[in-house]
């Protein structure tokens, strides 16, 4: 029904997009959960908790703009990533943890 | 086929009334903010105000059920919730006004008038909340720590709102104009201290209303300043639902509210 002679865009009026990390509990990382939609950073968190930590999540929320993040180019994945197929003496699977060490 | 519930009579005595007020508040206030449930204006603020309605029927809940228990006739949460008549119904008269759509028995009403209500009512319950975290009664006091935690953060996210509606646009903020002109009349009866206020205080239950008032108009005012909007002048009108005498939308919502339970009794899921 609009008059699109007259309507921006239609993504030009939302607001910004932001991507929200989120902290489970102390020690942790935080990790990426999901993105959504809000006027500025401050209502970014806010919005945050109320759309990803409604069953006691987190204990901590970052949100970044997702204007901000430069990506690597999906085109280059073979370039960038495939290299290091058959580098296998980087991983550390020579080595034996102890039990007691976590989240390594 | 079971018979259709009858309406329960509480045995009103002033501690009674007095956690009555405070439940009933935030039951009524609930209710009004889980009608924009599947209709904000984006869905993040969709999920916000329904989990804002959903601390504040925990809040009720709990609140009722201690009601239930000092008036001793055994009412349970469900049946004080809804097999109350509107008369022994006590919330503020502002928390019944309506809040989302336009219709013939609910004029007005827009995402203005529900942040500023939001707003106005987190900052007065929070203020309630902080005091009645000393109650003499270790359930309210229980009750009170847990509540003040929500109320805070309601009370930050519904001012936000206010400061961004009323710093926004010309649209957003004559919109919040109106809805301050609207709901601020309604303001008076926060702070109306009645002989139930008195006894409660006296026995240590919690604040009297009118001791809310100097830290609500503070903290009120302060986020007005940010939203550019004047504190309005006092008026004479004084409504009267925390003495069970309602507005003309009060039977509306609690017919929605209450026409289940009358019709299957005790019924539960």
């Amino acid at each position: 029904m609009n008059d699109t002679a007259s309507t921006p865009a239609s993504t030009a009026q939302e607001w910004p997009l932001w991507e929200i990390f989120v902290r489970p509990k102390a020690g942790l990382d935080h990790k990426h959960c999901g993105s959504l939609h809000a006027p500025d950073a401050k209502m970014a968190v806010q919005l945050a908790r109320e759309v990803y930590t409604r069953r006691q999540e987190g204990t901590s929320v970052w949100v970044v703009k997702s204007s901000d993040i430069t990506a690597s180019d999906p085109g280059d994945k073979g370039m960038l990533f495939d290299p290091m197929e058959d580098k296998v003496y980087r991983h550390p699977t020579f080595y034996e943890l102890p039990d007691s060490v976590n989240h390594m | 086929m079971t018979a259709v519930a009858t309406s329960i009579r509480v045995h009103l005595v002033p501690p009674v009334q007095y956690v009555l007020r405070i439940a009933d508040t935030c039951l009524i206030h609930a209710q009004r903010l889980v009608e924009w449930c599947g209709h904000g204006p984006v869905l993040e603020e969709d999920i916000a105000l329904t989990n804002m309605a959903l601390d504040l029927v925990g809040q009720a809940r709990a609140l009722l059920s201690h009601a239930g228990r000092l008036e001793g006739q055994g009412f349970d949460e469900d049946q004080l919730a809804f097999l109350r008549d509107e008369r022994q119904v006590f919330n503020l008269t502002l928390v019944e006004q309506p809040l989302r759509r336009s219709s013939a028995h609910a004029p007005g009403g827009d995402f203005a008038d529900t942040v500023l209500r939001n707003f106005l009512l987190a900052t007065w319950l929070k203020g309630l909340w902080t005091r009645m975290a000393a109650s003499s009664e270790a359930d309210l006091a229980a009750i009170a720590g847990k509540a003040v935690k929500e109320a805070r953060y309601h009370q930050q996210h519904a001012g936000d709102w206010v400061v961004r509606l009323g710093d926004g646009t010309d649209e957003s903020a004559a919109r919040l104009r109106a809805a301050l002109e609207r709901a601020w009349p309604y303001t008076h009866e926060m702070f109306k201290r009645d002989a139930v206020d008195t006894v409660a205080e006296a026995a240590g239950l919690g604040p009297a209303r009118d001791a809310l008032q100097a830290d609500w108009l503070r903290e009120v005012a302060a986020v007005f300043g940010e939203a550019g909007l004047e504190v309005p002048a006092e008026t004479p009108f004084m409504s009267t639902g925390t003495q069970g005498r309602h507005s003309e939308h009060m039977g509306f919502i609690l017919a929605e509210m209450q026409s289940l339970q009358r019709q299957f009794p005790g019924g539960r899921w």
